[in-house]
């Protein structure tokens, strides 16, 4: 489903990702560890198409095509999802307002029939239920005044109304108490299925426990070092990254 | 260097002249209006009351004296009015060229139960006004009637509060009162509807002027919501002159909304002046999208202890647009508090300019004051002059403001694209949402159901796709 090959990309005349390389399968679950400011974030939204990011070398491919020719819109049109770290409020802006107009913007350019206000709603309130986000937060302008926590389900909520074919979650999980984790866990493992796949961001084994990833990466500055089965999120969280540096320093 | 394209610089003696002519042609548009004056204050409503005869013979004369301000005067430094001076205005005649009730229905509000009083160049006209659902206790018609019928009604407060000794366009106005809206609210009641005041003008070939007054008497403990539009129909050269005093009695809630939508071509000047008693409440929802040259002036007076203000402000403008808001909260008393946002959103060469004064005299102990202005540029070529001003005197109190200048928020556009909301659309969705924090403060859903409505025809104008900034 999508393959990243030499991945470099930079910022502000700083080189961030200096040659990554992944291959997502349909069906899989990957988790991408790291420590702060190895790139995850910069990579989780050069895939969505942040145009801050200039990519200086490598490509990707996305169901066959290349991703750079995509406008972020497109890429979300052909159901790439992230959800940010820090999601962004948007003042005067309903966050159903804002929901139904991305689905239906969508839905336009996949052909299909645009939902009214009504069928919207009806879909919204389901989800939302499912995800413990309190209604009144549906009327909310969009982020605003969210806890922590409220942002971050918000953005899980999103991602269960959009139905992406690639979500990528950027630190999800940070924020989030323990209920609040087990239902974006629950959520997460709802949208599993042969014909998607997930990349999860995360800081903490503790979410890998709900989500259990095919394989885990882990970034050290700008570069993929390691990739495990699920066992190496649980090495990594028991001897730090001091320990995969080392690791790949020695070999 | 020889072939430079430098202009030389004009010779100190010829800019004097300049001016000089300047000031002449100025000084020739008020005798225009003096004569008009001289003319037409007979055909004016109540003239023979002593009184009324007296203030409008005042208001002409310093009128006179003052001139039109120049932006060598402080308080007009941004906004040169001279070109308003040099047009030869005259008085704007009930003219309905063509203007039926159909045409008005978009602007008006959409709940059944509302009233209306419309006015036409500035002469109120009964056969388009609504005012049979407007419930006892409460006068609301023409000011020209009242001056004819019953001039002692309004002796005690009409043109007691917007001081014209000091402000051409208000001693315009004054000297020319005649028509406009008078609303009685009697103490205690409350008004579930907004009483509208529609001021359309018809557009003729020669450039026309009005000066439409109203006064608003809201007794003690009562609750209203006001509403004042400006619009055309067609574009044209015109100008609106308005002045508006409110009146707010004790303990009462007031809400005062106000909707400029003039011709593009048009210069609207307008004051409104609030008189706040102790414990009322008054709220003021200025919205300002069309007009060439726009001065809008509010004064609220907290004249007693526990009053809240509150001002929020909208405009938005594109082309060659100026508009000018000018605010002024005087805390006159202890233990009052004051609130006010401004937004401003300017696209193309438009210019804008916030100025917000904030004065707490000596005694008003306690005053809890709060002034914000935020813009958002959408063009380059785009101006906005911002500037608060504080005047403070009492030592016990909280005084806080701020202004910001900003483009569309990048992340937040990249936010919704990546959600799969195209740019044009995302930018157009920002911009809209900065707006609407000031349309959802107001609490009266027939209102924000047409200034929504109007609203967005607006913005839809603006440019979809060109250099960014
Ligand atoms: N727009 C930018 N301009 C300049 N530097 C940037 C920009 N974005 C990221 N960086 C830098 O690139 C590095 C990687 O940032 P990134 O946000 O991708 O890290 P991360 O792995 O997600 O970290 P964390 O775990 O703290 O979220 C950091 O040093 C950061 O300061
Ligand atoms: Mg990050």
């Amino acid at each position: 489903m999508l393959e990243i090959k030499n991945l470099h990309a930079r910022a502000d005349n700083k080189d961030i990702l200096r040659g990554i390389d992944l291959k997502v399968n349909a069906g899989e679950v990957h988790a991408i560890m790291g420590p702060n400011g190895s790139g995850k974030s910069t990579l989780a939204q050069v895939l969505a198409g942040r145009d801050v990011y200039k990519v200086t070398a490598g490509e990707i491919t996305y169901q066959g095509r290349n991703l750079f020719e995509l406008s972020p819109e497109e890429r979300a049109h052909q159901g790439i999802f992230m959800a940010f770290q820090y999601p962004v409020e948007i003042p005067g802006v309903s966050n159903v307002y804002f929901l139904r107009a991305a689905l239906n913007s969508i839905r336009r350019a996949r052909g299909l029939a645009e939902l009214d206000a009504m069928d919207f709603m009806a879909v919204a309130r389901e989800k939302a239920k499912a995800f413990g986000l309190d209604e009144s937060l549906l009327t909310r302008s969009v982020n605003q005044g969210f806890s922590g926590g409220e942002k971050k389900r918000n953005e899980v909520f999103q991602m269960a109304v959009l139905e992406p074919t690639l979500a990528i979650l950027d630190e999800t999980d940070s924020g989030l108490d323990i209920d609040a984790l087990k239902i974006v866990a629950d959520g997460v493992n709802a949208l599993r299925s042969p014909d998607r796949a997930i990349i999860l961001v995360t800081h903490y084994q503790r979410l890998l426990n709900y989500i259990i990833p095919d394989y885990v990466h882990i970034l050290i500055n700008g570069k993929i070092v390691k990739v495990g089965k699920k066992d190496l999120a649980l090495e990594l969280e028991q001897r730090g990254y001091a320990w995969v540096g080392e690791a790949v320093a020695s070999a | 260097m020889l072939g430079s394209a430098k202009p030389s610089p004009v010779p100190e003696p010829a800019r004097a002249d300049m001016e000089s002519l300047l000031l002449k042609s100025v000084s020739k548009q008020e005798e225009t209006y003096l004569d008009q004056f001289r003319q037409g204050q007979k055909e004016l409503a109540g003239w023979g009351h002593p009184w009324l005869d007296q203030v409008r013979r005042e208001a002409m004369a310093r009128f006179s004296g003052l001139g039109f301000p120049t932006t060598h005067r402080e308080e007009w430094k941004y906004t040169n009015v001279a070109p308003l001076a040099r047009i030869p205005f005259r008085p704007a005649g009930f003219v309905l060229n063509g203007l039926t009730q159909e045409k008005l229905s978009r602007f008006l509000l959409s709940d059944p139960g509302s009233s209306c009083l419309v006015f036409v160049n500035g002469h109120w006209c009964p056969g388009f006004s609504s005012l049979e659902e407007l419930p006892q206790g409460v006068y609301a018609g023409s000011l020209a009637d009242i001056l004819e019928n019953n001039p002692t009604r309004v002796e005690e407060h009409l043109a007691r509060y917007a001081a014209f000794q000091e402000h051409a366009f208000v001693a315009l106005n004054t000297a020319f009162l005649n028509d406009g809206a008078f609303i009685e609210i009697s103490p205690g009641l409350v008004l579930d509807k907004p009483i509208h005041l529609l001021f359309i003008s018809t557009v003729s070939d020669t450039a026309t002027v009005t000066h439409p007054r109203n006064l608003i008497l809201a007794g003690p403990s009562t609750q209203a919501t006001i509403f004042e539009s400006y619009v055309s129909l067609e574009d044209g050269v015109y100008m609106t002159n308005a002045v508006t005093e409110v009146v707010v009695g004790e303990n009462a809630v007031i809400t005062h909304c106000k909707l400029q939508e003039e011709s593009r071509q048009a210069f609207h000047i307008a004051t409104l002046q609030v008189q706040q008693a102790r414990n009322s409440t008054f709220a003021s929802h200025s919205i300002s999208l069309g007009g060439g040259l726009v001065r809008n002036e509010i004064n609220a007076v907290l004249g007693g202890e526990g009053i809240h203000c509150e001002l929020n402000g909208l405009y938005a403008v594109n082309g060659s647009q100026h508009v000018d808001n000018h605010t002024l909260v005087d805390h006159a008393q202890p233990h009052c508090t004051s609130h006010e946002l401004y937004k401003g959103i300017l696209d193309d060469k438009a210019s804008g300019v916030f100025n917000g004064s904030i004065v707490v005299r000596q005694d008003a102990q306690k005053t809890d004051a709060i002034q914000r202005n935020k813009n958002l540029l959408l063009s380059k070529d785009a101006l906005i002059n911002t500037k608060p001003q504080l005047d403070i005197l009492a030592d016990d109190v909280r005084c806080t403001h701020g202004a910001t200048v900003g483009q569309v928020d990048q992340e937040a556009v990249f936010y919704l694209r990546s959600r799969g909301i195209d740019e044009e659309a995302a930018r157009r969705v920002l911009i809209h949402g900065f707006a609407r924090e000031i349309i959802e403060r107001i609490k009266v859903e027939a209102l924000v159901t047409l200034l929504e409505e109007r609203l967005s025809a607006h913005l839809s104008t603006y440019h979809k796709t060109r250099e960014r900034v």
